[in-house]
């Protein structure tokens, strides 16, 4: 039988390596392929953050040379900066909070990098992602990993069955420190190199800043829910659902109580802030929907449970789809939800689907 | 059994060449060293010297080795620059296509040092404007440090008429990067009247890390590396004879092999175009043939993707290269395409054969064998229209 020819999308990181190296013990015919998604990386930045860096680059290539497989850079920055900078700049200025990683595995990883795998002859895209996908009689689905600490199913969620169906996910099964002692053995040198925590794109981690400069800071009013002006901000878009520090409100809760984020007001550019209560959400609505499997029957609740942030828990709820959206009631209120980020829906550990949250109630 | 046809990235040591590599290097002696064992080195080293000024008609006071070839083109550019410009003279004339081991240096220059620089251009066919290049000389009486324009080609293989430009020159310095060149075709720096050639090992059978830079008699440039004045002081480092002797070895077998290699080698070539024009009727050859190496050739396969059309070839254990690569391993549309009037998506559809005489008809078969199969999958991907 004749081998199925895969693409290995390496990092740099410890996780694509060893994901490269599985795919090739399992007998796949691999060739590692680096995603260059700036067009000006940043030489030699800190190896702790992204996946774009010139050192980055090197550490993937000598990944790809010890397992023994072909190794190139594909430049992606065009595609990157379209797909997701640019959706990650238009999410803010439209007072939403975005997940781009999310966008980078929808838009990048698993359709300008699947679809051109496809179009050069390869069954499909290995990466290194902690989720696990099983075969079923409607097609593959995706499930939770077995680590439930690196679980990524959640950026996941946002592929279709298609997209599901060209990936290829050989860590799921695997504890993030069994991967490191696994690289280790292999004699990867990032066997011990950090987990990348920050937004790629954004070297200095500090977001605000980042989007100050692309997006002006025109100052503007914090109210209360009543309209009452209480300080001046710099920038709505900086300012996240929820967050309690750095509001700098010259004038005091009569309570004493703190005051959170509660809604930004692009428009008018106005930042809402209330009490903690006011944060409390049990009703979420997101669109489009994006269904990992069965598409569930039109306006029948089922059981279920939400996932609205990465690496956030899991709520019980009901949830249906109405046609439009796909709607959450969450048996317990979660505090502090940005509408922008994604709900997803899991039937155990399964992913039901997802959408981007629009509404919250 | 892969197929290399990428010779003008490196290409193999020669039997000679290593062995006089391996000799070397079992010989204990600095050539710097008074001692006997220091004499012995430093009377090999000048025998290999004298060889290699042979190779390429020059005294052999004018070869003064450095490690690479972009080395020596650094060297001679910021030299002649900082000489001339104690003289007034601040501009630098080079080509709209030349290696970037010479255009960043050139750069370089215009960005810390003042320098103003004049591109020529070049034609459909490669070849340097030279009714422009005279009137620039003309215009600018007095005013220039030195003229830079590369022998041959490394991405296309034109060759350019050296003597023509160096007349024009008149008694501004020229020099001409021979990296690919030397070794490939006749190549004679006194009667081309250089003031500055570089020439490099690896690209003729040599090893990797040695090259040299011709500098006339005479002439004395600023170093880029000082230290021990090993090189004229010009060049300082200890003498690295092993590599040099091989160097020796490698461009005396050249030059006594040129002749015949190009016959056979140009015929390659030739099969090649052939094989590829027949299996792909839309792909084209970039730049004249009649004034090129004989052993370089790009073609662009309109539609297709460079990046895609490597890894497949790659794949089929077909090596050849998409043009000068950049450090992050991204590639950028070639500079020299796009001087040849190119448009960005026709020059990430292109790919550079180049062939040494160690090519084989039946591996220029193989290519034919597959390389429809490998454009068509090539342009499915790569979403050009």
């Amino acid at each position: 039988m004749k081998k199925l020819k895969v693409i290995a999308a390496m990092s740099g990181g410890v996780d694509s390596a060893v994901a490269a190296a599985r795919a090739v013990d399992a007998g796949y015919e691999v060739v590692g392929v680096h995603l260059a998604l700036s067009s000006n990386p940043q030489k030699y930045r800190s190896g702790a953050r992204g996946c774009c860096t010139i050192e980055d680059s090197h550490d993937a290539r000598r990944a790809a040379d010890v397992i023994g497989i072909p190794f190139y850079i594909w430049d992606m920055a065009e595609e990157f900066h379209k797909g997701v900078v640019e959706n990650f700049l238009s999410e803010y200025q439209s007072g939403r909070t975005p997940n781009p990683c999310l966008r980078c595995n929808e838009k990048i990883k698993f359709e300008a990098v699947l679809d051109r795998a496809k179009a050069l002859g390869f069954d499909g895209v290995v990466t290194g992602h902690y989720a696990i996908t099983k075969e079923s009689p409607t097609g593959k689905t995706l499930h939770r990993a077995a680590d439930i600490d690196k679980d990524q199913s959640y950026v996941l969620a946002v592929l279709r069955t298609d997209q599901i169906e060209g990936a290829i996910f050989p860590l799921g099964d695997t504890v993030k420190t069994d991967t490191r002692k696994e690289a280790k053995e292999r004699g990867l040198f990032v066997a011990n190199k950090p987990d990348s925590h920050d937004i790629c794109f954004v070297p200095s981690g500090d977001n605000a800043g980042w989007l100050r400069e692309r997006l002006g800071s025109e100052t503007g009013d914090i109210v209360d829910q009543s309209g009452k002006k209480l300080g001046e901000h710099k920038g709505a878009y900086t300012y996240t659902i929820g967050q309690r520090r750095g509001l700098a409100l010259t004038v005091p809760d009569p309570t004493g109580e703190p005051r959170y984020v509660l809604k930004i007001e692009p428009k008018s550019n106005t930042v809402v802030v209330g009490s903690h209560d006011a944060l409390a959400v049990s009703t979420i609505s997101a669109t489009p929907p994006t269904w990992c499997g069965v598409i569930p029957e039109l306006n029948k609740t089922l059981r279920g449970f939400a996932q609205v942030r990465a690496h956030g828990a899991a709520l019980a709820c009901h949830y249906k789809f109405d046609g439009t959206n796909l709607i959450a009631n969450l048996d317990e209120p979660v505090f502090g939800l940005a509408t922008g980020q994604a709900l997803v829906i899991y039937d155990n550990d399964r992913v039901v689907g997802s959408g981007t949250i629009c509404e919250t109630i | 059994m892969s197929i290399y046809f990428d010779h003008a990235a490196t290409t193999p040591i020669s039997d000679l060449s290593l062995t006089a590599l391996t000799n070397q290097a079992k010989k204990l002696g600095n050539a710097s060293s008074l001692h006997s064992a220091g004499r012995s080195v430093r009377k090999d080293l000048e025998a290999a010297r004298e060889e290699i000024a042979k190779a390429i008609d020059c005294a052999p006071s004018e070869v003064i080795f450095t490690a690479t070839g972009t080395e020596a083109n650094n060297l001679a550019i910021k030299g002649l620059y900082w000489k001339a410009v104690k003289e007034g003279k601040n501009l630098v004339i080079t080509s709209t296509f030349e290696h970037h081991a010479v255009m960043d240096p050139i750069l370089w220059l215009a960005e810390h040092e003042g320098a103003k620089v004049i591109e020529i251009d070049v034609d459909k066919n490669g070849m340097v404007d030279l009714d422009k290049l005279k009137q620039v000389v003309i215009d600018n009486k007095g005013k220039i440090a030195f003229i830079s324009i590369m022998h041959s080609n490394n991405e296309v293989g034109t060759l350019q008429d050296i003597a023509q430009i160096v007349k024009v020159a008149g008694d501004i310095p020229v020099h001409s990067d021979c990296v690919q060149s030397f070794g490939k075709v006749e190549l004679s720096f006194k009667e081309l009247g250089l003031t500055a050639a570089t020439i490099s090992a690896h690209k003729i059978g040599g090893p990797l890390g040695v090259a040299a830079l011709i500098l006339k008699r005479g002439l004395d440039i600023e170093p880029i590396l000082h230290g021990g004045g090993q090189e004229r002081d010009i060049r300082s480092g200890t003498f690295n004879a092993p590599s040099i002797l091989a160097f020796a070895a490698a461009a005396t077998e050249s030059a006594s092999q040129f002749k015949d290699r190009s016959v056979v080698v140009r015929k390659l070539k030739q099969s090649l175009i052939e094989v590829v024009e027949k299996n792909v009727s839309d792909a084209w050859v970039n730049g004249d043939q009649t004034n090129s190496l004989p052993g370089i050739v790009s073609i662009t396969f309109p539609r297709s993707d460079s990046e895609g059309l490597l890894l497949l070839l790659d794949s089929e254990g077909i090596a050849c290269s998409t043009g000068s690569a950049c450090s992050a391993g991204v590639q950028r549309p070639s500079h020299v395409l796009l001087a040849m009037g190119l448009s960005e998506d026709e020059t990430t559809s292109t790919l550079r054969f180049s062939l040494s005489h160690s090519n084989t008809i039946a591996e220029i078969e193989k290519l034919g064998a597959v390389i429809a199969s490998v454009v068509e999958r090539s342009r499915a991907a790569s979403g050009k229209k």
